[in-house]
């Protein structure tokens, strides 16, 4: 579904991200881990059009995204920090993101909405929001319009743990229609049972990209936060570093 | 597009700093008419804090606005939107915001005391004066990164407009006095819109005896049809330039 094919950014003497091809489907889970500043971030605002790469190219369902605006009504996303007007309240934010969409009432996925119980706070301007509800506010935009691609940066930071398990058992729903759900996230036990898929970024190149039971298999452990641990200390002795 | 510019006027139409802005421009403009018992008198006296006051705030809070709101602008960027059209909306709410709460704050007060000529040129020439200045700090805003920086410069940008304009049109002047430089003056007068807002004004309220030959020339210039036109057509081009310059920009940056 998304396709990128060498793409490097450099912000200034920076290289954000160095030379990175990929290919993501759809059905597929895909959890993008690495350290802090390694080009994640970036590289989702690429595939979203925020930022414009020094070279290479993503293609859309096959389409080079360019400077293209319409493929975004395919995409829907999370941000790691979600801020919004202060004097706004929700229903507002909603409303917008409604009239920006265009989509039938019927056709809205609702299900997140009433599971945070959002109606009860509609009148709640933003400004005066925890940064939890700001966040619940925010996956519910990203799953409102039945987008075919999920984009979900840091989603559970600053959830309560009730709202992380609906927000999980939303995200497995949504992969289970065909969906392709891209998620970083520092928290690797929350992504077991989502992902099936692992890239882990370093220096803005992926390391490797392959999926999660393989990962698995080659590392001898049961869950993603122990292999990734295993494959960095590899890497580590490999340079000569120990651990 | 205007179903963003609806959402973000009602967000800062909610604003305290706009309340309190309209409401203090109220208070100053009925104060200002009730000392002064000629409506001509009074527009003159509220004409030098306005041009003073107006440019402040619009910049100021714009650019506080703007990059306050860079995570939604994200938000927005990652809707299928167009970027211009979401530069825009935000150019048309802030301008729409800025300018109504000074059409309520000094709009009414005009009305009640001062429903001149006079007082419908300040009216209008106050609210151009607001989109000028919302329109430089979106340019300010989209070309600094650091919030800390961009504030920065539209201060210093205010104060070149309000001041240090006037102190080097003033050193140009005195260097200068031999020659006749009055028809030059006129054109460098173009280049800030706070002094043709005030030429504007001045002439309305038969001021210009007071500025001597330069006055004149200013009266031949600005008073005829032609030259409230030009005028006009400037402070216009005063909007628009650099809100093209930002948009265009915005459509190219990385957020």
């Amino acid at each position: 579904m998304i396709t990128i094919q060498h793409l490097s950014k450099r912000f200034g003497k920076l290289q954000v991200l160095d030379d990175v091809s990929l290919t993501l489907l759809g059905g597929e889970c895909v959890a993008l881990i690495g350290p802090n500043g390694s080009g994640k971030t970036t590289l989702i605002k690429a595939i979203l059009g925020m930022v414009v790469p020094q070279s290479g190219t993503i293609f859309f369902k096959g389409n080079p995204i360019g400077r293209q605006w319409e493929y975004r009504r395919d995409i829907g996303y999370m941000p790691q920090i979600g801020r919004y007007p202060e004097n706004m309240t929700i229903g507002q934010v909603l409303d917008m993101m409604r009239d920006i969409r265009k989509m039938p009432e019927a056709a809205l996925d609702k299900e997140l909405f009433d599971m945070f119980e959002l109606h009860n706070m509609l009148d709640k301007r933003m400004g005066t929001l925890s940064g939890g509800t700001r966040q619940k506010v925010s996956a519910c935009l990203a799953f409102m319009f039945e987008p075919e691609v999920l984009v979900l940066d840091e989603p559970t930071a600053g959830l309560d743990p009730v709202a992380t398990e609906l927000l999980k058992d939303k995200i497995l729903t949504e992969r289970s229609k065909d969906k392709l759900i891209v998620i970083t996230s520092h928290v690797l036990s929350d992504l077991d049972d989502l992902v099936t898929q692992v890239i882990y970024m370093q220096d803005g190149h992926p390391l490797f990209h392959k999926s999660l039971d393989v990962l698995k298999e080659e590392t001898g452990t049961d869950k993603l936060g122990k292999a990734i641990a295993k494959v960095m200390a590899k890497d580590a002795a490999g340079k000569g570093v120990t651990v | 597009m205007n179903k963003i510019v609806k959402y973000v006027i009602a967000d800062l139409l909610r604003s305290r700093t706009v309340m309190v802005y309209a409401a203090a421009l109220l208070v100053l403009s009925l104060s200002v008419f009730s000392i002064e018992d000629n409506a001509d008198k009074g527009v003159v006296s509220l004409l030098n804090i306005i041009l003073f006051v107006v440019p402040l705030v619009s910049i100021i809070f714009s650019t506080v606005y703007l990059y306050n709101s860079a995570e939604f602008i994200e938000l927005l960027v990652s809707q299928p939107l167009k970027r211009r059209t979401i530069w825009l909306s935000i150019f048309t709410g802030l301008a729409g915001a800025v300018a109504l709460a000074f059409l309520i704050g000094v709009g009414i007060p005009v009305i009640l005391y001062a429903f001149t000529p006079s007082g419908i040129i300040l009216l209008l020439c106050g609210m151009l004066l607001s989109v000028v200045f919302v329109s430089v700090a979106l340019w300010a805003a989209v070309r600094i990164r650091d919030k800390a920086k961009g504030i920065g410069l539209s201060i210093l940008l205010w104060l070149y407009f309000a001041l240090l304009f006037d102190a080097l049109v003033l050193f140009i002047l005195f260097q200068f006095a031999d020659y006749p430089i009055e028809k030059g003056m006129v054109a460098v007068s173009m280049l800030n819109p706070i002094d043709i807002s005030r030429i504007l004004i001045l002439l309305q309220v038969d001021l210009s005896a007071m500025m001597g030959y330069t006055g004149a020339i200013f009266r031949n210039f600005f008073g005829t049809g032609w030259g409230m036109a030009i005028t006009t057509l400037v402070l216009l081009l005063w909007v628009v330039v650099p809100a093209w310059f930002s948009t265009r920009f915005f459509e190219r940056r990385d957020l």
